[in-house]
């Protein structure tokens, strides 16, 4: 009997000990998952320059070239130019494993000496274009697509989705034919958001570049197939919302003689408007991340401008991730991590906006 | 149609009803006013319903003047801008002239909106139809170059073309076998990852964990669940791969850095979250008295967990499960980054093997015309990914239905 016991606390032991470990390996991906993308990312952070006058003779694979040209252009009187150090020597300086030549390491050690090299925010992350120099790479083109994207995405897929949401809930038959329909048309928008995100992408590339005839990789076809994306999310979080309108209260605005439409624009609209947004933003920031379905409508190009429109090429923040995971030495490695951090951040606020807002709407109720 | 006239036209366009709106509203207000009695409907809705005949009257111009442009001439975009706005205006102002004291605009309006609303969910339909008959009809072109036997039983997969014309073995290989069971692979792989984990996580969070440990791990599996595929893609090629490689290596084991095994744990990784939050909805659905009972009888914890618990919440954690398979087929971002593109047929998780949306990605992304057996293969592999994951989602779909009608 007591055996028995034992083994049967043990068992329950062991069970404890598997919840706990369960909990203890999810936990410890998520701090190797962020800890190495923070380690990698934030030496991109900071850039070294090299500080040349006119007179100096340059070594191009220690001083970036086109910068130099780039800034001659703009004083061409000459005088002292802060030059980007290129990836070669900003790694090199920053101790990672790079291999310069003898005469190199003379002149980076007179350069030291003479107090040229200096350390600053890398500003070039943020406000260049893409680049082949991974110096001189920026996402410049990838925050502006992706802000153009999701605008267009959240112009056209929250109308919408809000709106599917309000019928389903509020005026949809519910019985005999119109019924059926109706309930075709629950599973399929439940369906749709489980779709993955690939297939639209071939939507996307089969339907609006081949049979419209759009060009390529621009913003508008990009924000038309995330809106595509976003759309099932909406409807579904925003049906979830409605239906936690407790009942008695549109029943009593019917009582009070509102017709339908002013019950759901009057009363259950304004009650669900809280859980509407969050569930919207939560669906932005899905589209924020979304990467496969705008690498098949053309993203992959690179880009060394911003666009100005929605007619122009772009790429968006997940993709410029994609494309410099490529990159195989560490200052590519680095940048790639730096986007994720901007990538991440950006999510971060979004979701924190998104409970705040939640928050502070739950409590003026 | 790369310009930006159009948008500016459906800006216009919205100025034009909302000019529409308010003028009429106004008018309304003052007739109201004026006469000091209480009409039939507020006038907002006097305005509303003006500006839905205006709005009306712009779309058709808008679509009027798509279809012009589209047959071919572009320069006559002055016309289409003056047709706008007085096909808008004119309608707009038909209606505001049966607008009166006695005037019903309310149910007009109620009429309206609840017909745009049902034509606006209707948009759900035309998005899966889009779907289906883009993906249909490409993959029946690619049919009409490769036979379906050819496709589903093949077991080479190798759809590079000849670089020149006229080259001996142009057409390629599209037998898909290596490339599905490359797939299912991925999948067992980051399925023997997420499924015990996810499910211990929701069976500790609902059965033993204290509140405080619940307010602390769901987050951060929430956290878990919203990081972008991207990030994972990245954390598995340039961490996990190589650490696969070297712990083999270490073992004695040649492994490529882009191995299933690589792909699959950082898979499994993100998967957790869906199975342990979909489980722990279930396993919280199941009734209180079933534990009771279950105590009753003398049974520990884990044993009314194992013995009552699990097995109601079975048809629950199926679904979640097959969602996960859903899930996992389709990701498409780790495997890009960190799987494979070479189709080779293989059960060791240890080989690198390429997946479905890889090779849609690659087949996709290259730089080649469209309409070769190339490009149209992709479409055929995106019908049979959408096929497998709609079955799958209407499967756990009913399991799910069925298990909730048990204890509604």
């Amino acid at each position: 009997m007591s055996r028995t016991l034992a083994r049967r606390k043990r068992a329950e032991t062991r069970f404890r000990f598997a919840g706990r470990a369960a909990i203890a390996l999810a936990l410890f991906a998520l701090v190797w998952i962020v800890g190495s993308v923070l380690i990698t990312g934030t030496g991109a952070l900071t850039h070294h320059r090299v500080a040349v006058s006119t007179a100096t003779t340059v070594d191009v694979a220690l001083v970036s070239e086109n910068d130099l040209l780039a800034q001659r252009r703009v004083s061409p009187q000459g005088g002292q130019f802060d030059v980007l150090a290129t990836a070669r020597l900003d790694q090199y300086l920053k101790g990672r494993n790079v291999a310069l030549s003898e005469v190199e390491r003379l002149t980076v050690a007179r350069w030291r000496d003479e107090g040229r090299i200096s350390r600053g925010f890398n500003t070039t992350l943020f406000t260049r274009p893409d680049s082949r120099d991974a110096e001189r790479a920026g996402l410049k083109t990838a925050l502006i697509g992706s802000v153009f994207m999701l605008a267009l995405a959240a112009a056209l897929a929250l109308p919408l989705g809000i709106a599917t949401a309000v019928y389903l809930d509020s005026f949809a038959p519910r019985a005999g034919w119109g019924g059926r329909i109706t309930r075709v048309l629950e599973v399929n928008i439940n369906n749709l958001a489980a779709v993955p995100s690939i297939v639209f992408g071939l939507l996307g590339l089969a339907v609006f570049i081949n049979l419209v005839g759009l060009a390529r990789s621009i913003a508008l076809v990009g924000g038309l197939v995330l809106a595509l994306r976003m759309f099932p999310t909406v409807v579904i979080a925003s049906r979830a919302a409605l239906e936690s309108v407790p009942r008695r209260i549109t029943d009593g605005a019917l009582c009070l003689g509102a017709s339908p439409v002013q019950v759901v624009f009057g009363t259950k609209l304004p009650l669900a408007g809280p859980g509407i947004l969050t569930g919207s933003i939560l669906g932005l920031a899905q589209a924020l991340g979304e990467t496969a379905p705008l690498l098949l409508i053309g993203m992959i190009a690179f880009m060394t401008e911003a666009p100005a429109s929605l007619a122009d090429p772009t790429t968006s923040l997940p993709v410029q991730v994609f494309l410099w995971s490529d990159g195989a030495d560490s200052a590519w490695s680095e940048r790639t991590a730096a986007a994720i951090i901007v990538l991440l951040g950006l999510l971060l606020l979004i979701n924190g906006a998104a409970t705040a807002l939640r928050a502070r709407l739950d409590r003026r109720r | 149609m790369t310009d930006g006239t159009p948008l500016y036209l459906l800006a216009l366009s919205v100025l034009l009803v909302a000019a529409v709106f308010y003028h009429v509203r106004d008018g309304a207000r003052r007739r109201v006013f004026q006469s000091g009695r209480r009409p039939h409907s507020r006038s907002r809705y006097h305005g509303a319903l003006a500006a839905c005949a205006a709005a009306a009257g712009c779309a058709v111009a808008f679509c009027a003047g798509l279809a012009v442009r589209a047959a071919g001439s572009v320069a006559f975009d002055a016309v289409w801008i003056a047709a706008l706005l007085g096909l808008g205006w004119l309608a707009g102002w038909r209606v505001s002239r049966r607008s009166s004291m006695t005037f019903r605009a309310r149910p007009h309006v109620e009429r309206i909106v609840r017909a745009g609303l049902a034509a606006l969910s209707g948009l759900a339909v035309l998005i899966t139809l889009g779907i289906v008959l883009s993906l249909l009809f490409e993959a029946l072109l690619f049919f009409g170059d490769v036979s379906v036997a050819e496709f589903i039983f093949g077991t080479q997969w190798s759809p590079q073309t000849a670089l020149r014309e006229g080259q001996s073995g142009q057409s390629g290989m599209f037998g898909a076998v290596p490339v599905i069971t490359g797939t299912l692979l991925i999948t067992a792989v980051a399925l023997l990852v997420a499924v015990p984990t996810g499910l211990m996580i929701a069976i500790y969070l609902s059965e033993y964990a204290s509140r405080r440990t619940r307010a602390l791990v769901k987050p951060m599996t929430e956290i878990l669940a919203g990081i972008p595929p991207v990030v994972y893609g990245f954390f598995a090629l340039l961490t996990i791969g190589p650490a696969v490689r070297s712990v083999a290596g270490a073992l004695g084991a040649n492994v490529p850095t882009q191995s299933a095994l690589a792909a699959g744990l950082v898979m499994g990784v993100m998967i957790i979250p869906l199975i342990s939050s979909l489980s722990d909805d279930v396993i919280n659905a199941v009734p209180q008295s079933l534990r009771d009972g279950s105590y009753a009888l003398g049974a520990t914890r884990s044993e009314t967990v194992r013995r009552a618990v699990l097995p109601s919440a079975l048809p629950g954690i199926v679904s979640a499960v097959l969602l996960a398979v859903s899930r996992a087929i389709g990701e498409t971002m780790i495997v890009v980054m960190a799987a494979g593109r070479g189709a080779t047929l293989t059960a060791n998780p240890l080989e690198s093997v390429t997946t479905v949306t890889v090779q849609i990605v690659a087949l996709l992304t290259g730089d080649q015309v469209f309409d070769s057996s190339k490009t149209r293969a992709a479409f055929a592999l995106g019908l049979l990914l959408f096929a497998i994951t709609l079955i799958l989602n209407v499967v756990a779909l009913i399991v799910v239905r069925r298990y909730k009608a048990r204890y509604a």
